[in-house]
């Protein structure tokens, strides 16, 4: 390595410019609930109030006596009449209820959702794998297609099938292993019932196309 | 302005701004806010570009690696997204509405006279009145944080003589769908 040559000696401190240092104001750190991301005060005009105090009471029970002890309750009310706040918190629980129950309807949907995979016949001894339905479980078409090209070192992709939805199409024929994949939720593949899964195949129909 | 707001199709694209417009932005948020120049500085340095996310209905949203820190309406004054205001709270000029309030400005709605005027809210003193198209922080009774970000409709003066009508258009406000989105 080429020797430096030696460092000119740093400026002195007293030729800066007296100018006075002003540091930034350091932000507020403002705690969010992790159940409804308000900040825990606006707690009790969300859709998840009951879940939102059972976090606060667990992890912070600090604010949650700061917030929600008897005491509390007449500052928290301030200058809403007591009818007002009745009614507002017949809405929230009103809100709440209707929350839940759309909550309930779509891991309804969820659970009767069906993933699919199709193992389609390309020439005789070339496959692939078409998985259809992963993101009806909330998963990440792209990232899975990641996780599948990685495991199998073969192209996978997000690709539109016939009907204009997405599905992820894994080069060769996978379809066991991807199965074994979901049964054991390996990565991104996690929270799909074995029950709704199904393999199908796709044989080339004779003198077709 | 963010009530429904879904990036896929309210989005017509990113683009990255000029220097030259980043000075002028830089200038026009250091005279509308109350900020030290270094604040601004540490929120979006210098040497970061700003990203120009352009939306439907002539709605600008200026993101720093992605994250949504000015929105701009027209070539109207520019506000803080809730998130920042959160951070550093003293950049607008803030007025309360009462209790009472709360729940119509969280589904969106914009903020009238008496709910600002009532003894639960509050409005600054004929001193240091906001004139009509400031923007501020929308704070509200009994609660330490902002709840929304909002441009004056009237002088804060009139909205005391007249108390009625819309005194506050609410921008963006706690959970609407530019809460939601931590980066675009
Ligand atoms: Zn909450």
């Amino acid at each position: 390595m080429p020797k430096k040559s030696a460092q000119p000696p740093p400026p002195a401190e007293t030729e800066q410019p007296e100018a006075p240092i002003v540091e930034p104001t350091p932000p507020v750190d403002v705690l969010y609930c992790s159940v409804c991301t308000f900040p825990p005060e606006y707690c009790e005009f969300g859709s998840s109030f009951t879940r939102c105090k059972e976090w606060l009471k667990e992890d912070h029970p600090d604010l949650f006596d700061k917030y929600y002890s008897d005491e509390a309750f007449q500052t928290r009310i301030g200058t809403l009449s007591l009818e007002a706040q009745t009614k507002l918190e017949k809405d929230t629980a009103k809100k709440e209820a209707k929350a839940e129950a759309k909550a309930d309807a779509a891991l309804k949907k969820k659970l009767s959702s069906q993933v699919t995979i199709r193992r389609i016949e390309r020439t005789k001894r070339k496959h692939v794998t078409a998985i259809y339905g992963l993101d009806a479980f909330g998963i990440d078409l792209k990232k899975a297609a990641k996780q599948f090209a990685s495991k199998f070192a073969t192209g996978a992709s997000v690709t539109k099938n016939p009907q204009g939805l997405d599905e992820i199409v894994v080069q060769g024929d996978v379809s066991d292993e991807v199965l074994d994949m979901i049964e054991e939720g390996v990565g991104v593949l996690k929270g799909i019932p074995a029950d709704n899964v199904e393999i199908v195949e796709d044989k080339k129909k004779k003198g077709g196309d | 302005m963010f009530k429904k707001f879904s990036p896929s199709t309210d989005i017509a694209g990113h683009t990255p701004v000029k220097t030259s417009v980043q000075r002028s932005i830089r200038a026009a948020v250091l005279s509308q806010w109350k900020i030290e120049s270094e604040t601004l500085e540490a929120i979006w340095p210098k040497k970061e570009g700003l990203v120009l996310v352009k939306c439907r209905e002539h709605v600008s949203i200026y993101t720093v690696h992605g994250e949504p820190i000015f929105l701009q309406h027209f070539d109207g004054p520019f506000f803080p997204t809730l998130r920042l205001l959160h951070k550093y709270p003293y950049i607008l000029p803030m007025v309360k509405v009462d209790r009472g309030a709360i729940r119509f400005l969280l589904a969106g709605a914009h903020m009238m006279c008496p709910g600002l005027t009532s003894a639960g809210g509050y409005l600054p003193p004929a001193e240091a009145a906001l004139p009509a198209g400031t923007p501020v922080a929308i704070h509200a009774e009994g609660k330490e944080h902002a709840v929304g970000v909002g441009i004056t409709k009237l002088g804060t003066e009139e909205m005391k003589k007249v108390n009625k009508g819309v005194a506050v258009e609410t921008t963006t406000y706690l959970g609407d769908d530019l809460w939601v989105l931590k980066a675009l």
